[in-house]
């Protein structure tokens, strides 16, 4: 693989081919926003926040996920454009609808000016980011939890059964939970249903 | 059943096919599609079978059970061949007359043939407004054939569309024959299909995937629907003239399993397919080896998309992902996979029957050949169309589709199901084509076209569409998931009278990132029922929000049923049509609506005679007091009996 040479934020950056845009600017120091990203995980794309805006010589630019999107020879990328800033907002006051308690999302907030109050809270513990599902899947083979529902009915949930055989001797999805609540979700898991 | 491994013994079961045909032999033909199964068109067949053994003419009748016909508001419809007659709406109980006079005798059943304004009796198919205006160059044959019966589509041709371009053809000129036919995707991009087949024939690799797009799922719309289930072989013969092209092993069906009758159909002409050897490692003795998997989808509207489509394939949760690589290069499992929708492969046997030639002397500039439309809605003539790109709006909706019923007005046609949007009057002279519905600010979609007429408020339309996409979204992402969700909630609180100041600026400022943020074309396209009703329709928006009104007197929570004092006749019909013993009154007695009681669910307004038009809708105004109990009507002259 050869390299790419690429113009992020102005800045002439090389990077190897085949890596993303995410990488390419996080080695250059540049950074973008991330929710849903893991390095060692497949790009999942949901999250949104590493949206950028991508032109080529001049040309009609296109938003385009950072950390899915691989660099390309001659690629003008703007990480912090009028667009991208917008955007990234109101994707975070929609976040702040569910998680208005997740000190990442907050933060994040803060930095984009997000407003709080722009939509009524409908508070939940989890943003949905997959980082635990695909952690579980990807890195440990073991598929104790997944996604169940779809639209804003979808959470993640336990496997029946994997609670006490995997999760209680693993954890590691503990430390990725970008909410903090998923340990004591998963002690609650573990509660013996009644009926 | 043979099995053909050369065009000659193709060529030669064909001959033996329509040798064995006797034109003068009476054939009943019943539709069968999904609109005249629910007519109960299984117990017409039945009563067929049943008078044909009771005036034993078992021997001396064929019966046919063919696919849809497309007219399917007039189910269940029946042809007899060879008098041409077609009878519609035909129950069980109108069997025995239709045997008796029809195939006993040589007798038109008048009262069951379809009569036109003047009350003119039309005996043929063909010579009726709605089919006569159509150019049914896909559709047409579902009428002629039995879907469960290869014979049936080979006697008629099918085919050979195929032994051309496997025998007459190498794969790059088949491949240059789509192309120069500029056929474009029929499920929903307009994406040019020839370039998409290029993609997938250069891309490395030995294993590559042809797919055929059966998740048709836009509220409405069932064109795919009766392709699938009226002419499953053409469908399949345009797939392996496809896979011939781009050179794949290995084709798959992604089919809703709600769609049982087109399953089963499927299913059928693929086992038949098989034996004839027209699948199999050895096509019609070409060499070439092709067979074909089903893949039923379980019903999940985003499926449709192709990246999720092909991770339902793959077995795991038909979910969009978030790749750069189009699936032409890398889809099933990273392998080279074209996809295209049932109608696109259906057109396929056609362009290399007839010639591109042929196929762009149809249509317009950017968009060529014929376009399968479903026309539902506030339309009198409702069922399946299929016309030359280019047709006008008018022409559908009003000579085909014989405009909106009883004396509403017509107000807006919605094309491109959720992601299409609403285009109004003053387009109806619009040219249908994919560029020409995109300008207006709607979409070509899939074919779906739902008329709608002055009682459909245009705010509800849009929040029912959102709903739809809110269900439907599979909440991987957060501008989809979030975004709609939010937008729901706003034009629900419009519809119910709580809309504020802003609300419309902010559904735009929602709509900006869901459309240009979302994961896939889902969300991608889901605020264009919301955008295209600002654009054509903003004023219904602010009376909504400002006036507290709803102009189409649609949204239950702004309306109010109301009976005109001046106009009541007493005569008990409206009360006792109320479902919530909201009226009172009684013989002589104006009656009136209790506005606590009401339900509005509008029973009252419909069953009040036209002749005395006395039930109002209000919307934005005060109810007026209700009259003193006891009140008598006052009698239109010519009297009105109680």
């Amino acid at each position: 693989m050869g390299d790419v040479a690429l113009v992020i934020n102005g800045q002439h950056i090389t990077a190897q081919e085949g890596t993303t845009i995410l990488d390419a600017a996080r080695g250059a120091g540049i950074d973008i926003p991330t929710l849903c990203h893991h390095e060692d995980l497949t790009p999942f794309g949901a999250c949104r926040l590493c949206t950028v805006e991508i032109s080529r010589g001049g040309g009609r630019s296109r938003l385009v996920t950072s950390c899915a999107y691989p660099v390309e020879e001659g690629l003008d990328v703007q990480t912090e454009s009028d667009a991208v800033v917008k955007g990234r907002k109101l994707i975070l006051e929609l976040l702040l609808v569910r998680a208005p308690g997740v000190q990442q999302v907050r933060d994040y907030g803060r930095r984009y000016g997000a407003d709080e109050d722009k939509f009524e809270a409908d508070p939940s513990f989890c943003i949905l980011c997959g980082l635990c599902v695909n952690y579980c899947a990807e890195v440990k083979g073991n598929h104790a939890i997944g996604f169940v529902g779809r639209g804003v009915d979808r959470q993640v949930m336990f496997l029946p059964g994997a609670v006490e055989d995997i999760c209680s001797k693993c954890g590691d999805c503990f430390t990725l939970c970008p909410t903090g609540v998923w340990p004591s979700n998963h002690d609650l898991a573990l509660v013996p249903h009644s009926g | 059943m043979p099995r053909l491994s050369s065009v000659a013994e193709l060529d030669a079961h064909c001959d033996d096919l329509v040798a064995a045909q006797d034109a003068s032999k009476i054939c009943v033909t019943i539709c069968s599609g999904t609109g005249c199964h629910a007519s109960r068109s299984d117990k017409v067949y039945q009563a067929f079978l049943d008078q044909f053994d009771h005036h034993g003419l078992d021997d001396q009748v064929d019966i046919l059970r063919t696919g849809c016909h497309g007219f399917c508001e007039r189910g269940t419809i029946v042809t007899i061949l060879p008098q041409d007659v077609t009878y519609m709406r035909v129950k069980p109980d109108d069997v025995a007359e239709i045997v008796t006079k029809s195939v006993l005798t040589n007798e038109v059943v008048d009262r069951l043939v379809h009569h036109d304004d003047d009350g003119q009796g039309v005996l043929r198919e063909d010579d009726i407004p709605f089919y006569k205006l159509q150019s049914p160059a896909v559709f047409g044959m579902n009428r002629f054939i039995d879907p469960q019966s290869i014979d049936s589509y080979i006697v008629r041709g099918g085919y050979s569309a195929l032994a051309k371009a496997l025998f007459q053809m190498s794969p790059e000129q088949v491949l240059d024959e789509v192309k120069t036919a500029e056929l474009r995707g029929r499920g929903g991009g307009g994406f040019p299909a020839g370039v998409k087949w290029q993609t997938t024939r250069d891309a490395p690799g030995d294993i590559k995937y042809v797919v055929v797009n059966a998740d048709e799922g836009d509220p409405g719309a069932y064109m795919d629907r009766s392709l699938l289930e009226g002419n499953p072989h053409r469908v399949l013969e345009g797939l392996i003239i496809g896979a011939y092209a781009i050179g794949a092993g290995q084709g798959f069906v992604y089919v809703r399993q709600e769609y049982p009758i087109a399953v089963d159909n499927l299913l059928v002409a693929l086992d038949q397919a098989r034996e004839y050897g027209l699948l199999g490692p050895n096509v019609l003795g070409s060499g070439m080896a092709f067979d074909v998997e089903v893949h039923r989808g379980a019903g999940a509207f985003v499926s449709g998309e192709s990246s999720a489509l092909m991770s339902a394939i793959e077995g795991r949760v038909g979910e969009p992902r978030p790749k750069y690589v189009r699936t032409a290069v890398s889809g099933i499992w990273d392998r080279p996979t074209n996809l295209n929708n049932v109608e696109t492969w259906a057109t396929v046997p056609l362009i290399i029957d007839k010639g591109a030639e042929w196929f762009t002397g149809i249509g317009t500039e950017n968009s060529k050949g014929t376009k399968i439309f479903s026309l539902v809605g506030a339309v009198t003539n409702t069922g399946l169309v299929e016309v030359p790109m280019g047709t006008t709006l008018r022409q559908v909706v009003f000579d085909i589709g014989g405009g909106v019923p009883g004396d509403k007005k017509f107000k807006a046609v919605q094309t491109g199901g959720p992601s299409g949007g609403v285009i109004p009057e003053e387009f109806l002279d619009l040219q249908i084509d994919f560029d020409e519905l995109a300008k207006a600010g709607s979409m070509m979609g899939s074919g779906g076209m739902i008329v709608m007429d002055q009682d459909t408020c245009m705010v509800d339309m849009a929040r029912y569409y959102l709903n739809f996409l809110a269900e439907e979204s599979c909440g991987k992402c957060v501008p989809c998931r979030e975004g709609i969700s939010q937008m729901l909630d706003v034009l629900t609180r419009i519809c119910a009278g709580d809309g504020r100041e802003g609300d419309i600026e902010l559904l735009e400022e929602i709509s900006e990132v869901v459309k240009g943020w979302s994961l896939c074309a889902l969300g991608g396209t889901a605020p264009n029922p919301v955008l295209s009703t600002i654009t054509h329709f903003r004023d219904e928006y602010e009376a909504h929000i400002r006036d507290k009104r709803c102009p189409a007197g649609a949204c239950k929570e702004l309306i109010s049923y109301y009976v005109d004092p001046q106009k009541c006749q007493a005569c008990m019909i409206c009360l006792k049509s109320c479902p919530a013993g909201a009226i009172s009154g009684g013989k002589n007695l104006v009656h009136v609506v209790d506005q606590d009681l009401c339900t509005k669910c509008g029973a009252c307004l419909d069953a009040c005679p036209s002749r005395f038009d006395a039930v109002m809708v209000l919307s934005g105004v005060p109810v007026p007091e209700p009259v003193a109990p006891g009140t008598q009507v006052t009698r239109k002259r010519g009297g009105a009996s109680g």
